[in-house]
C-alpha cells in the first residue's frame, strides 16, 4: 500500500481526526506513508506536526487562493499527488470539504470510495475496510476493485499518538493553475470557536429538542457539573437559541469522543450521530422508543427524561455526600 | 429557469439486507428521502420566485414511482426515472455516471441535491455527479438565491458560514437546515396523477452494461458480520427504575 492522507487543517494544527488516520496509515505501511498539506501562508508547523504522526513525505501545496479552500481546488492537487506519486490509496477523514473531495476525486479517478470506514487492514493481501451499516449493528467489510482506492473515515475513528521525531520529506505542488476558479468564497463567517472543553472532555451531557425548552437546559448543566463534564447541544437547539453554537454536536459542528456520552432528549438524527458515535460509553434517555440514538447507546433508557434525570442528580448528590 | 432535483427512494422502518446479505432490502415500504425533500423545496422556491420549469430525477427500483409522486404533489412539474434491473447494486462511480447521464437530457440551469440519504448509502454523490458533468458545485447550502447569470450562496461547515457565488448552471446540495419542506395538500396529490412520469433504461442512456450494476461498480462488499460496538446494550422502559440504572451504570464504569 502506497497511501496518501489528506490533511484538513485551522492554519496552526491539522484536524485530530486526521492525524489519527495518518498513524493508522502509518502503521499498516511504515515509510510508504504520505500527507497533503493546503494552504495560503507557511506550512512549515504543519509539515513538521505530519512527520510526528507518521508521514515520511508531505506534499505542500501553497498558494493564496486556497485560503478558504473549496473541494474542486482540492481535488485538482489531490488528483495532482496521487498521478505523480503513483499512490494507489486516499484516505480521507470526514467533515463537510473531505467527503466533497474524494467523491469528486472518486468520480475524476473512476476509483472505488468507500466511505463511514471505521478501521482498514490487509487480509489476504488485500486491503479490506470496515463499515458498520444498519444503524451499527453489523459490520460490513468492503473491498476495492479500481486501481486508485478512496477511503472516508468517520471522523475519531482513530487515536492521535505522537510516532517519531523525524523531519519528512517535503515535495512542492504546483498550485499556480488555481488562480482562476468559477466557484468562489467571498467571506467567511467563523463560528466562535472557543476550543472548550468539551472536545477534551471525558464526559459531555448533550440535550436536544426534548428538553422541551430552553430553561430545561438547567438539567443538563447540573448532571454534567456532579460528573465533572461538559454541556453539548443539538444543531436543532442551537438553531432555537436555546443554547449557544459553540456547543453544537454532529456534522456541522463538533466531533467527539468523550469517554461518557449522556444524551438527553436527542433523537439521534445521522447529521449529529457522526459527531458523537465514537463515544466510549453511551447513556440515552428518550421518550421515543425508537429513536435512532438507541442504536449507538450502550443505555437505553425510554422514558421522561424531566423526572428521570431530575432523579438522577438526587441519586448522584446523595452518593457524593456519603 | 431550469430546474432538477435528485432525489432517493429510501426505505422506511427497520433496515435490513436482502437475500444477497450485501444490499439493503429495497422491496418493503419506502419514502422519499427526508433531506430531499428539503432540495425539491429549495427548487420550487426558486422556481416560483423567477419562473420556469422543476424536473425530479431519480434512479432506482420502480417503487421509486412514490417518492417521485410525492415530488410531484408538492409541486414538481415532471419526472424521470432511470430504472433498469442491471443498475442494481451500483456503487457511487456507477450511480454518479448514470445519474450525470439522465441530467445531460434536462440541460438544467440548476440542479439541486438534498443531504446524505436516510438509508446511509450516500457519500456525496452531488461532488461525483458535478465533477461528471464538469459543472461547479457548492453542498452544505442553508441559503440559495439567484444573482445574474449564477448563484450566491450560504454553505456552512464545521467551521462556520461561506458565502459563495458561483455561475450558472452549477450543482447545489442543501442541508436540511435551509427550509421547511411543503406537505403535499390533497389538491397537489391530485394534480400529480396527471403530470408527466418518464421512465428511462440504461439503453435508453446510451449507458454500456459495463458501467452500472457491480461491473459499474469499483468497490465490492466482501464480508456482513455482527458488529463489535454496542452489542451487550441495555434497554430500560421502565421509569420507577430509569434513574437507577443510570447511576448503576455511571458507577460500573467509573463515572460516579
Amino acid at each position: 500500500m502506497k497511501a496518501l492522507v489528506f490533511l484538513e487543517h485551522d492554519g496552526t494544527t491539522s484536524q485530530p481526526s486526521a492525524l489519527g488516520l495518518l498513524g493508522k496509515a502509518a502503521a499498516q505501511a511504515p515509510g510508504d506513508v504520505a500527507a497533503v498539506v493546503v494552504g495560503p501562508g507557511p506550512l512549515d508547523a504543519l509539515v513538521a506536526e505530519a512527520g510526528r504522526h507518521g508521514a515520511a513525505t508531505v506534499h505542500v501545496a501553497q498558494h493564496d487562493a486556497l485560503v478558504w479552500p473549496l473541494p474542486h481546488q482540492l481535488i485538482d492537487i489531490v488528483e495532482d499527488v496521487v498521478c505523480s506519486g503513483g499512490y494507489d490509496t486516499v484516505m480521507f477523514s470526514t467533515s463537510v470539504l473531505a467527503t466533497d473531495v474524494a467523491a469528486g476525486l472518486s468520480a475524476r479517478l473512476d476509483a472505488g470510495l468507500n466511505w463511514d470506514l471505521v478501521d482498514i487492514a490487509t487480509e489476504d493481501g488485500r486491503l479490506i475496510g470496515s463499515r458498520p451499516a444498519l444503524g451499527d449493528s453489523v459490520m460490513v467489510k468492503v473491498g476495492w476493485t479500481s486501481a486508485v482506492r478512496i477511503a472516508l473515515f468517520r471522523a475519531g475513528s482513530f487515536e492521535v499518538e505522537a510516532l517519531s521525531s523525524g523531519q519528512p520529506r517535503v515535495e512542492h505542488v504546483d498550485a499556480t493553475r488555481l488562480g482562476s476558479q468559477s466557484v468562489r468564497v467571498v467571506d467567511r463567517t467563523v463560528r466562535e470557536t472557543t476550543r472548550s472543553s468539551m472536545e477534551d472532555a471525558e464526559v459531555i451531557v448533550a440535550g436536544g429538542l426534548g428538553l422541551g425548552g430552553p430553561e430545561n437546559f438547567a438539567l443538563v448543566e447540573q448532571l454534567a457539573a456532579l460528573l465533572g463534564g461538559a454541556v453539548g447541544a443539538t444543531r436543532a437547539v442551537v438553531y432555537k437559541g436555546w443554547y449557544p453554537p459553540s456547543t453544537q454536536i454532529g456534522q456541522t459542528g463538533k466531533t467527539v469522543r468523550p469517554q461518557l456520552y449522556v444524551a438527553l432528549g436527542i433523537s439521534g438524527a445521522v447529521q449529529h450521530k457522526v459527531g458523537m458515535k465514537n463515544s466510549k460509553n453511551v447513556v440515552a434517555v428518550n421518550l421515543d422508543p425508537s429513536a435512532p440514538i438507541f442504536d449507538v447507546s450502550d443505555l437505553a433508557v425510554i422514558g421522561d427524561l424531566h423526572t428521570i434525570v431530575a432523579e438522577v442528580i438526587e441519586l448522584l448528590k446523595a452518593r457524593k455526600a456519603t | 429557469m431550469k430546474i432538477a432535483v435528485c432525489v432517493k427512494h429510501v426505505p422506511t422502518g427497520q433496515l435490513r439486507f436482502d437475500g444477497s446479505q450485501e444490499r439493503l432490502d429495497r422491496s418493503g415500504p419506502g419514502e422519499i428521502n427526508p433531506g430531499d425533500t428539503n432540495a425539491v423545496e429549495a427548487a420550487l422556491g426558486v422556481r416560483d420566485t423567477h419562473g420556469g420549469e422543476v424536473v425530479v430525477v431519480s434512479m432506482g427500483t420502480p417503487q421509486t414511482v412514490e417518492s417521485l409522486r410525492t415530488a410531484l404533489a408538492m409541486g414538481v412539474d415532471r419526472a424521470v426515472l432511470v430504472t433498469d434491473p442491471r443498475a442494481a447494486g451500483s456503487d457511487l462511480v456507477a450511480t454518479s455516471k448514470i445519474l450525470a447521464k439522465a441530467l445531460e437530457r434536462e440541460n438544467a440551469d440548476l440542479i439541486v441535491f438534498g443531504q446524505q440519504a436516510s438509508d446511509g448509502l450516500g457519500g456525496a454523490v452531488w461532488s461525483a455527479v458535478a465533477e461528471r458533468l464538469r459543472l461547479p458545485f457548492v453542498s452544505q447550502v442553508i441559503r440559495l438565491s439567484i444573482t445574474g447569470g449564477g448563484v450566491s450562496a450560504t454553505r456552512q461547515t464545521e467551521i462556520g458560514d461561506d458565502e459563495v457565488e458561483a455561475p450558472l448552471p452549477v450543482v447545489v446540495s442543501v442541508s436540511d437546515a435551509m427550509n421547511d419542506p411543503r406537505y403535499p395538500s390533497l389538491k397537489g396529490k391530485m394534480a400529480a396523477k396527471k403530470k408527466p412520469l418518464d421512465t428511462l433504461s440504461l439503453a435508453d442512456l446510451a449507458i454500456a452494461a459495463d458501467d452500472a450494476g457491480p461491473a459499474g461498480s469499483r468497490t465490492v462488499v466482501v464480508a456482513v458480520g455482527p458488529s463489535p460496538g454496542r452489542a451487550d446494550a441495555t434497554r430500560v422502559e421502565d421509569e420507577g427504575i430509569a434513574a437507577k440504572a443510570i447511576v448503576d451504570f455511571m458507577i460500573e464504569r467509573g463515572f460516579a
